[in-house]
């Protein structure tokens, strides 16, 4: 086996150096591209094998297809996010791998044997789950986008990163399979007085939140697996909660304790962090629903269209925390006139929706926006509608209008407009 | 079934009568099924179990452990454990979290929110560093310790007076300056918006104020 790869490279060598001649074709020297129509080394010679590679990786052609992150922005990347590639991805579903990740206190590896799931407090029984015990529950698997609150919490001052994975690649959309948390509290017995849920984590940073019971028995789950799989240590393998539509924080992963109480925690990751800070010193809190949002990620400043005029496909991502996207209009002229958007689909509610408009661009100048709507009738606002209400020191749920310049020459910028 | 079994002789045998066996049997199951509800599983945590992750506190003082701690005492332990990222009076170093100060600085460019400045109640102050610091060694903390490094942090942030002993009784009751700023999630009314203009939206021209690349803060690949 080894020696007849070997032999495949050495052979692949040579015939990459006197590929010319061996072929016999064209054009000769080093500005002889190559072409597809020569004879390669995957057309004659063996790949390897089915047992070289237990679980599959991608190809090494795609090795700028990863998760990126900004080191000035936190003080540790232990404690730290790194963000989504979205102009690289296609349909609405995030490979496990390049989903984005947020940890308060580092990845943590969790052996599944040593971790249980405790419910306790205003209930009649309170009990224990190993993770064998969840599978063994009715289950169900659900698509739900997640997004970090931060989303494009940079730019609220003006146009600071150049590429949508910076700009809005805290998001990512999976199917998720758990069991629902209404049926662990119907397990439990709540009792009368039990309207919130603290749930918290079993990693370092012991990350809790509170989660209004209603919330709880809508559609809130505990998730074992991730895209069909278990989940990723980074995303809380063994198990992570999912609260579909709110702020990732509230989804806590390595997830070791839900505690039924009568009145919120208010935890410092609901208080310190993830209130919306307003211009007036006043602060919002419990901000839990992501609006309804949209980026284009083709064009965007990572797929520029550099003098390749023509056919062009523009297309994007919407989603929205209270329901289903309704429709996405893209502007050209940097809002001041909108085409409505083909809605690829399926399209569900709180996922991630593709929208696409085709275009044959002549080489203009011009400033490109996606505007997405929801099936409650919320229209996606600019930049100057959150400013007038919130100022610019709110960090969080930052869902504004996005545009992207789009120079004579088809490089792409991240801009702000008035 | 199993007096079927008891009379087998070979494995081919064996095979067919069990398939007939299922076949009967399965018909009887499809005629009584019930669909079960969900029972049995899980077990029940003792007290002491229940107890060891029961740490968290809420505003109302519920679930504060017995103990007390005063700044004085706090100082050192501060010193020990957290100075080296939030500084000596959490004043923070380098990009490590500031803990102190900015009193008065919300609405300003580049407000300070602080454990001072912005934090509506104490007992977040508890609950977090019993549960998350110092970070890299979370949970190593006793209580005696967090109730001096709050009082600590509390008396950096002139809240609390340096020699005042904080314990399970007083701690929930410190009023925290910036409590009344804060208010629920009202977006659903303040931010209603729901007009999608089709066009000549603008009654302005458009021009670009800001663009990225001239911040030059873009992360780029090696
Ligand atoms: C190695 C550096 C380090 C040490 C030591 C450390 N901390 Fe921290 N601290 C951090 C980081 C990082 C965060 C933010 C964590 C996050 O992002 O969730 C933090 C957050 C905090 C916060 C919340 C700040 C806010 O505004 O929300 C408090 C309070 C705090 N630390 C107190 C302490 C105390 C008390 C100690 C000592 C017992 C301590 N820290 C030791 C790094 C440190």
């Amino acid at each position: 086996m080894t020696s007849a790869l070997n032999r495949r490279r050495f052979l692949a060598a040579g015939a990459a150096s006197a590929g010319a001649v061996a072929t016999g074709t064209l054009t000769a020297g080093a500005a002889k591209a190559a072409s597809p129509f020569e004879m390669k080394e995957w057309n004659q010679y063996l790949g390897a094998g089915v047992d070289d590679e237990p679980y599959g990786t991608p190809s090494d052609y795609e090795a700028h297809v990863v998760r990126r992150n900004v080191p000035w922005l936190t003080a540790d990347s232990v404690s730290s996010i790194n963000f989504t590639p979205l102009a690289d991805l296609e349909g609405f579903i995030t490979p496990n791998g390049l989903h984005f990740e947020r940890h308060h206190g580092g990845r943590a590896i969790v052996d599944p044997a040593e971790h249980r799931l405790m419910i306790h407090g205003l209930v009649e029984k309170p009990l224990v789950f190993s993770l064998e015990d969840l599978k063994r529950l009715p289950s169900i698997s659900r698509f739900y986008f997640i997004e970090c609150a931060a989303n494009g919490g940079m730019e609220w001052r003006g146009a600071q990163l150049n590429g949508c994975q910076f700009t809005h690649g805290m998001v990512s959309c999976c199917q998720y399979t758990g069991v629902k948390l209404s049926t662990l509290m119907e397990m439990v017995g709540v009792k009368p007085n039990g309207k919130w849920v603290m749930a918290e984590g079993a990693d370092a940073a012991g990350m809790n939140r509170s989660i209004p019971m209603e919330k709880v028995m809508d559609d809130c789950m505990i998730a074992w697996a991730q895209n069909g799989e278990a989940l990723r240590p980074g995303q809380g393998y063994p198990m992570r909660l999912v609260v579909p539509g709110f702020e990732g924080n509230m989804w806590v992963k390595w997830i070791r304790r839900l505690e039924i109480g009568d009145l919120p925690w208010f935890a410092r990751e609901e208080t310190s962090k993830y209130t919306d800070l307003l211009a007036d010193g006043r602060a919002r809190m419990f901000t839990w629903v992501q609006d309804c949002n949209s980026v284009i990620t083709r064009p965007s400043p990572e797929k520029p269209w550099l003098d390749r005029k023509g056919f062009h496909m523009i297309s994007g991502l919407a989603w929205s925390g209270r329901g289903a996207v309704k429709g996405v209009d893209i502007s050209l002229d940097g809002g001041n006139s909108w085409i409505p958007a083909d809605l690829e689909g399926p399209v569900m509610p709180k996922c991630l929706t593709r929208f696409n408009l085709p275009f044959e661009w002549q080489g203009q100048e011009m400033l490109i926006q996606s505007r997405a709507y929801d099936d409650t009738g919320y229209v996606q606002p600019t930049f100057a509608q959150n400013r007038s209400v919130r100022g610019v020191n709110s960090i969080y749920h930052n869902n504004s209008i996005h545009t992207w310049h789009i120079k004579p020459d088809g490089k792409v910028e991240n801009v702000q407009l008035v | 079934m199993f007096s079927w079994c008891k009379m087998m002789k070979s494995q081919t045998i064996f095979a067919v009568a069990a398939l007939v066996g299922l076949g009967f049997v399965g018909t009887a199951l499809a005629q009584d099924y019930q669909r079960p509800s969900v029972s049995g599983i899980g077990s029940v945590p003792s007290e002491a179990q229940i107890a060891a992750w029961d740490i968290d506190v809420r505003p109302d003082g519920l679930g504060l452990p017995i103990g007390s701690g005063t700044a004085e005492l706090g100082e050192e332990i501060f010193a020990d454990r957290c100075a080296q990222c939030h500084g000596d009076f959490g004043e923070g170093v380098d990009r490590w979290p500031v803990l102190t100060g900015g009193q008065g600085s919300l609405t300003e460019h580049r407000p300070e929110k602080t454990i001072g400045s912005y934090w509506p109640y104490s007992s977040t102050l508890f609950d977090y560093i019993y549960r998350a610091m110092p970070y890299g060694e979370a949970k190593s903390l006793t209580p005696d310790e967090v109730y001096a490094i709050s009082a600590y942090l509390l008396a950096e942030n002139e809240i609390v007076e340096r020699d005042q002993v904080l314990n399970q009784d007083n701690f929930a009751q410190i009023k925290m300056p910036n409590q009344a700023n804060f208010f629920a999630d009202d977006r659903s009314k303040s931010e209603a918006y729901t007009e999608r203009c089709m066009t000549n939206c603008k009654t302005e021209p458009v021009t670009i104020v800001s663009a990225a690349p001239e911040l030059d803060v873009t992360p780029e690949d090696e």
